[in-house]
């Protein structure tokens, strides 16, 4: 008989045989017996975050970088709840995650002991899949069957409770065979349909406006699956645009990249959108980010969608061709049977000189000014300055990760992590350093605004721990900027609780953690700036004062359809009606 | 501002389960968290060895809902199958309520003659009241409900809709 294994060391080995080498975590009184248990081994090393949210965004940004699944473990009660918004997080954007929560022993559970909370049931709906383990002897299943769950199909966080007593209980512990993970119930159809292959391949071979809407499910299916997007958008002719969570998918410096689409994507994307005669969505959901007016969304237009979550399809927008697969695999089969049909290549000029008139409308020019730096510029001069070491870039949420998702960018995929469902503050630092310590050699930037960082700023103590020299690009303007641009375009300009007051020293702040920290006033100063942030090797805090009032634009108010887009701020503000208050 | 009207159709989906902790309630939130209705929910372990569960759920919303409360239900990790029977085509639904009414006189004997007319039986009697445990699709139970208020209803307890499609073939 092999020997039995406390509930503790079972979780240790089968981690390990699941490849995990990092696991981002704070302790407490209900996970001791793990942490006792990491203790004595060298296999796993454990990241001491400094609040167990930074650890769920960490594990985040560790994942959407390296495309292995992040692995948080916290204590019970506050431990859990602190992680919620991550998981949360990791939901809306298919975050491959698992998260072990200590929980109270068994026999305590409902009866409010010290730091017990429901885990289970408050995180029910913000993940893919949660268990309570109340059995050692199941523990080792469980957790493969989690990863398994995780990784597959759409990617998300799943958690498992792990009450004290079964950490100390003892089981043996077998590594299931090849095959065995998984249930009967959790279907995953990874394989499209040849029919429906061929009927797309049909419907983009006829269409005379096609274009390709991709995004974070072509992430999501593997660094193949941005090759072959490539390969079927040269041979399709098809322009491609992308939502915020698939940049980086399809290079930015091809003549066929049209920019980012929605809210605050090109001109050119929203218009091609709107004009298309066909729509072919690769791995994206329609997200009312993207879609602006629903019955205004690209309203001449067959709609192929590719998914494989059946339940995004139809979801939102109503489409003639819904195919149920990996996205990569789909396009796979698509470039197969393209080549083997032997179509012509399509050029499509009437439909790219129609695109080249929208692009002439320069929708991402910003003003110049050489008195304040325009956050835009600065983003730019950064690019500039590091696109060469292909860094990995992750955003807080506001104007600036916006104006990172316009002016970097991206000609790979894993490279651009930011918060694109919830749009969690707070997500840039955190994710920034799991990025870094799953790529320890890549150059890894937060692009921040002065509020967001503020959510996260006790993980800087993390950065500095284990000399992570992640670098955080802080656009000053002394408001929440986005919130600011918002009640100025609805609010006529009522700027309720929208200012940023009372706002540390960034530069001291970042000397007392241990970092440098780096000051830019002005527009002169600001290539030395990031030259002195890149030339550093430990981390740096940059407090980059840009222009207080700057908008973001192009912009779709929200309810509106794609054709409604304002270019600059003097083409509104005011107050809007009471639906369009309404609207999210 | 007003929110506006939509159509809305009546569906019946049968949701094979695995039977574990928690499953009925990821069901349950699920149409919480997303808004949808239930109008009846019943769950039952239904093989051998008690290991999947059969859960009968009726719902109504727009087409595009219903469509959308399948695909949501079938996403949840534990759900082996979820089958529109409304969709499907013929199928049959039953209910039992247990009916408690109170009276005497000419209430009890009318009472009595109802409960025939609906072939429901009388499951206890006292001098002054009976249970009545009558079985049928919704409204058959909804009408003799109706019939009963007149007479002296004092207490109902519904089963929920068990449905199950025609035919040899099974789910
Ligand atoms: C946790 C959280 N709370 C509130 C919000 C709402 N919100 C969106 S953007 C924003 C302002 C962000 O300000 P800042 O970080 O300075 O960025 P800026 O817009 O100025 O670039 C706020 C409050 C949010 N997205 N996340």
């Amino acid at each position: 008989m092999a020997t039995e294994k406390s509930g503790a060391e079972i979780l240790i080995e089968a981690l390990c045989d699941l490849g995990v080498d990092v696991v981002f975590g704070y302790p407490g009184g209900a996970v001791l017996p793990i942490y006792d248990a990491l203790f004595k081994q060298k296999r796993i090393r454990h990241i001491l975050v400094r609040q167990e949210g930074g650890a769920a965004h960490a594990a985040e940004g560790y994942a959407r970088s390296t495309g292995k699944p992040g692995v948080v473990l916290v204590t019970s009660g506050p431990g859990a709840t602190n992680a919620v918004t991550g998981i949360a997080d990791a939901l809306m954007d298919s975050i491959p995650m698992v998260i072990i929560t200590g929980q109270v022993p068994t026999q305590l559970i409902g009866t409010d002991a010290f730091q017990e909370a429901d885990t289970i049931g408050i995180t029910r709906h913000c993940t893919k899949h949660n268990y309570l383990v109340k059995d050692p002897a199941k523990l080792g299943d469980v957790i493969h069957e989690a990863f398994h769950i995780a990784t597959t199909g759409r990617p998300g966080p799943v958690l498992i409770d792990l009450p004290k007593n079964v950490q100390i209980a003892t089981a043996t512990y077998k590594k299931p065979g090849v095959g065995t993970v998984g249930r009967k119930a959790y279907r995953v159809q990874v394989k499209p349909e040849q029919a429906q292959i061929e009927e797309a391949i049909a419907m983009i071979a006829a269409a005379k406006r096609p274009i390709l809407y991709t995004g974070g499910g072509v992430i999501n299916a593997g660094p193949g699956a941005s090759q072959i997007l490539r390969e079927l958008a040269r041979i399709t002719g098809a322009p491609v645009t992308s939502t915020l969570m698939g940049l980086g998918a399809f290079p930015a410096s091809s003549p066929q990249w049209l920019g980012m689409l929605g809210m605050h994507g090109t001109y050119e994307a929203n218009w091609a959108m709107n004009q298309a005669d066909l729509v072919v969505a690769l791995g994206a959901r329609f997200d009312d980010r993207v879609t602006g007016r629903l019955d205004a969304f690209a309203p001449n237009s067959k709609k192929i969608h590719v998914d494989i979550d059946r339940s995004s399809i139809n979801k939102v927008v109503r489409v003639d061709l819904g195919i149920v697969a990996d996205v990569g695999r789909a396009m796979e089969d698509m470039v197969k049977l393209w080549k083997a049909r032997a179509y012509p290549p399509a050029t499509h000029t009437a439909w790219y000189e129609q695109i080249d008139g929208w692009r002439a409308k320069k929708s991402l020019a910003f003003p110049d000014s050489t008195r304040e730096i325009m956050p835009q510029l600065a983003i730019r001069r950064l690019w500039e300055a590091t696109n060469a070491r292909k860094p990995i870039i992750s955003t807080e949420v506001g104007q600036h990760q916006m104006w990172a998702a316009q002016h970097f960018d991206f000609e790979q995929p894993n490279k651009w992590l930011t918060s694109g469902g919830l749009g969690t503050m707070g997500y840039g630092l955190p994710a920034a350093i799991g990025a870094q310590v799953g790529n320890p050699n890549a150059l890894v930037i937060d692009i921040a605004g002065e509020a967001s960082i503020l959510m996260n700023i006790q993980e800087m103590a993390t950065a500095t721990q284990y000399r992570l020299p992640v670098k955080v690009f802080i656009l000053n303007n002394e408001y929440m900027g986005m919130v600011r641009q918002w009640q100025e375009l609805t609010y006529s300009s009522r700027y309720s609780e929208s200012y940023s007051d009372s706002l540390p020293d960034f530069v001291k702040l970042a000397e007392s953690f241990g970092w440098k920290g780096i000051r830019i006033d002005t527009v002169s100063e600001l290539d030395d700036g990031i030259a002195d942030m890149l030339a550093h090797d430990g981390p740096v805090m940059v407090d980059c004062r840009v222009a207080k009032l700057a908008n973001c634009f192009p912009m779709i108010p929200s309810g509106a359809s794609h054709t409604d887009m304002i270019l600059q701020s003097d083409q509104v503000s005011g107050e809007m009606d009471d639906e369009a208050k309404a609207l999210v | 501002m007003h929110i506006k009207p939509e159509t809305i159709e009546r569906h019946t989906l049968s949701v094979t389960v695995d039977n574990e902790a928690g499953v009925l309630a990821r069901i349950a939130g699920l149409f919480t968290a997303r808004g949808y209705n239930i109008e009846s929910l019943t769950v039952a372990d239904v093989t051998e060895d008690e290991t999947i569960s059969r859960i009968t759920i009726v719902t109504s919303g727009t087409p595009e809902v219903i469509d959308q409360v399948v695909a949501q239900l079938d996403r949840l990790v534990p759900v082996h199958r979820v089958t529109d029977l409304t969709e499907l085509g013929p199928h049959v639904e039953r209910e039992l309520a247990l009916v408690k009414v109170a009276g005497t006189g000419e209430h009890r004997i009318e009472a009595l003659r109802l409960a025939e007319v609906y072939r429901a039986h009388v499951i206890d009697a006292t001098t002054s009241s009976f249970i009545f445990e009558v079985t049928g699709g919704s409204e058959k139970i909804d009408k003799f409900l109706e019939l009963m208020r007149e007479i002296g209803l004092v207490e109902v307890a519904r089963t929920g809709v068990a449905a199950m499609a025609r035919g040899k073939e099974a789910l």
